[in-house]
């Protein structure tokens, strides 16, 4: 156990402080609603595109800098301490480029990875559909075979940067006969065509992060198949399980600020000498720092086993458990402030209703931690 | 940045758990357990293989090895709830390498390192240590005040009043004695209490590890409606949650137990974390246990009351989880108030 960087890690660090510090991203757009906000996002991946930032976990052919693993965690302990915007295209670089780096043919590597590093092609996720959300294998979306081409109709939901999108991972049943797993293709859908619609769903903080799709015979040539007919599943296991990989300690050390935060505002109205708030926000403290140790002791796992031990589930469920308590937390202690609609805390607390949700339902990961973990009986249910 | 055991700790967790299945087998601890009895054999073999002494220093006849390792053995010897008095040992032991004089450390290690003299840490409140665990068997105690200064007893020093816990696996007394008696530690006692919060806590994740794997073998057993009682999510939920306070608190007692030796001056907030995330796991894995298992959970006959038990007297010791998140509010305002976080 060494739970120091090696000179290596802390070189690549400093290096990435460094640049960090000296090319800041332009102040928040103060107005101009989502879209303004999100070519402020685009701008910023450009920069860290032409600083070489963009994904340094990508192999150097492809435009990374081939970084370990644990670099990888630090780059993004990083992104998330110095407080830039994310990414525009960060479904791109996370899941669309390493799904197609394992999957793709040599001329969808060729085509499609360049383009998403610089965020001159924004990706989206067309996997949830209204009835499948946790059982995801359930979906309807039909593709249907047309000479060289397929031809898709049906519906998605939750899908982050759609209205910006060029390219969406889309998941769709190729073959209805088949087993439920069995029949799913992955295509690269061109979300450029009039036969996709796309409606903006305003979430509870008033904001429009995800939309719907509402497909109607959208048209799809062979060659953007990946991984070839009837193995979508897979694919699209590669795509999900990559989900959380790095992001989770981006989120780790946000949660983490924002409790500093708190702590500040604790101190400042005495509150810290008063023996309810000073137990609650000392159990936060201790639950930021056990999430950011068995982040860490998950990536140690996989490094070593080849594969991710039970933390990545443990990790998201108490984070998100932790952050609806410290954003609710806050309420008590900044006061009216904390209720008032369009201020930072108000934001935190409503947006943080969607964590134990988003990526998995807390539900299921305790299903998860249940069947894969402690080796229980999986609940029998209708398949 | 690695997270894993070397291979040498892998192999003292392998042997130790091993062995200890072996020898302390329930139906053992029971046995002991039932008697009031500590198993005196199995402490002679464990000395002889060095075990009390792992994290003293070589100069002292110890190991000389680290924390680590002896969080190691904590952990097993939670997990199997031997009837030795391992813990008040290297707790005492602890104490008076980190706070000893020379003299002091002449005086008792060498025989806590190889196990011939059994010591035992109380804490005085208002003059008395109340259960102070492995006191009725030690020749050397020591006294904590308010966590900041301490004392050094020989046994025939002290009053010792033998009086059961509800964790008869141990045995326990009150320990009195008059202010002049023994020798003061002069050194860093809070050193030494934030590595003995950290033993106990890795004793708890022992205890809780155990817990769990009890509860998931019997649930996947028992049968009601005509299916295993674990494929309800009501019961496999409740056990996922068990494995999340158990991994949560494992971590927090990893940390600690690197930082003592690697990192000094975070110990006393990952001490207290440490302690705080086992003291609430063992007392929440434990109580879940006894709910998971039924009506056969709440009898004597079953095993899991005596992890409970266990739980509940490690939980409290030297400070509980509220004790500990208190002493970690004063961390965090001192500094909030030094602009660092």
């Amino acid at each position: 156990m060494d739970l120091t960087f090696s000179p290596q890690e802390t070189a690549f660090r400093d290096e990435l402080r460094a640049w960090l510090a000296d090319n800041p991203p332009d102040p928040k757009p103060a107005d101009g609603g989502d879209d303004a906000q999100y070519a402020w996002r685009r701008d910023w991946q450009r920069r860290l595109y032409e600083g070489g930032w963009a994904a340094p976990q990508w192999p150097t052919e492809y435009g990374g800098r081939g970084s370990t693993s644990t670099e990888s965690a630090i780059y993004f302990e990083e992104i998330g301490r110095a407080r830039v915007p994310m990414p525009a295209n960060i479904l791109g670089t996370l899941l669309g480029g390493p799904t197609l780096m394992l999957w793709g043919t040599p001329e969808q590597k060729e085509r499609y990875l360049a383009p998403i590093l610089s965020a001159e092609e924004i990706w989206c996720q067309g996997f949830s559909e209204p009835d499948a959300g946790s059982d995801l294998a359930a979906l309807k979306t039909r593709a249907v075979k047309d000479g060289d081409e397929w031809v898709v109709t049906g519906q998605k939901v939750w899908t982050s940067g759609a209205q910006y999108a060029t390219w969406c991972m889309l998941v769709a049943r190729t073959d209805t006969e088949a087993a439920k797993h069995k029949g799913l293709t992955y295509f690269l859908m061109n979300m450029n065509q009039d036969a996709i619609q796309v409606r903006p769903l305003r979430q509870i903080t008033g904001e429009a992060e995800f939309n719907e799709l509402f497909i109607e015979e959208a048209r799809i040539p062979d060659a953007n198949i990946v991984g070839g007919v009837g193995n979508g599943w897979k694919v699209a296991l590669t795509t999900l399980m990559n989900e959380r990989a790095g992001l989770g300690f981006s989120l780790q050390i946000r949660m983490r600020q924002l409790l500093d935060d708190l702590i500040a505002i604790a101190a400042d109205r005495g509150l810290l000498d008063n023996p309810l708030y000073a137990d609650e926000l000392a159990e936060l403290h201790v639950r930021c720092e056990s999430i950011r140790l068995l982040a860490w002791k998950g990536l140690t796992d996989a490094e070593r086993y080849g594969q991710p031990g039970p933390e990545g589930s443990l990790v998201k469920w108490l984070w998100s458990d932790t952050n609806q308590r410290l954003t609710q937390l806050a309420v008590d202690i900044v006061g009216p402030e904390a209720l008032t609609a369009n201020t930072g805390w108000s934001y935190e607390q409503l947006r943080a209703r969607g964590n134990t949700i988003e990526g998995g339902t807390t539900e299921v990961l305790k299903n998860i931690v249940a069947e894969r973990v402690l080796g229980l009986p999986r609940l029998k249910v209708a398949v | 940045m690695d997270f894993g055991f070397t291979d040498d700790q892998r192999e003292i967790q392998r042997t130790a758990r091993e062995l200890l299945a072996d020898r302390a087998r329930p139906d053992k601890v029971r046995e002991h357990a039932e008697a009031g009895t500590s198993d005196e054999a199995l402490w002679t073999e464990l000395s002889e293989l060095g075990w009390p002494g792992i994290a003293l220093g070589e100069d002292h006849g110890g190991q000389g090895l680290g924390r680590i390792e002896l969080s190691i053995l904590c952990e097993e010897l939670g997990r199997s709830l031997a009837p030795v008095p391992f813990l008040p040992s290297v707790m005492a032991g602890t104490l008076i390498e980190q706070a000893g004089s020379h003299a002091q450390q002449e005086r008792w290690l060498g025989g806590l390192a190889s196990g011939e003299t059994v010591g035992a840490l109380g804490e005085l409140v208002g003059g008395a240590a109340e259960l102070v665990i492995g006191a009725p068997e030690a020749q050397v105690i020591v006294l904590i005040e308010e966590g900041r200064t301490a004392r050094v007893l020989a046994a025939e020093e002290a009053e010792v009043e033998p009086i059961a816990s509800i964790d008869s696996t141990r045995s326990t007394a009150r320990v009195s004695a008059p202010e002049d008696a023994g020798e003061p530690l002069e050194g860093d006692v809070a050193a030494g209490v934030d590595r003995a919060l950290v033993a106990v806590s890795s004793e708890l994740v022992g205890v809780s590890d155990r817990a769990l794997e009890m509860t998931v073998a019997y649930v996947k057993e028992r049968r009601q409606f005509g299916v295993s009682v674990g494929s309800y999510q009501a019961v496999s939920h409740r056990c996922a949650q068990m494995l999340l306070d158990t991994e949560k608190a494992r971590s927090t007692a990893a940390f600690a137990a690197w930082t003592a030796d690697a990192d000094p001056e975070r110990l006393p907030e990952a001490a207290a974390m440490a302690k705080a995330a086992a003291s609430d796991a063992g007392r929440e894995v434990t109580s879940s246990a006894i709910q998971a298992h039924g009506g056969i959970g709440f009898t004597w006959e079953a095993d899991v009351h005596w992890l409970y038990k266990r739980a509940q007297l490690d939980a409290a010791l030297l400070g509980g989880a509220k004790v500990q998140r208190a002493h970690l509010a004063a961390i965090l305002a001192e500094r909030s108030a030094l602009g660092v976080a």
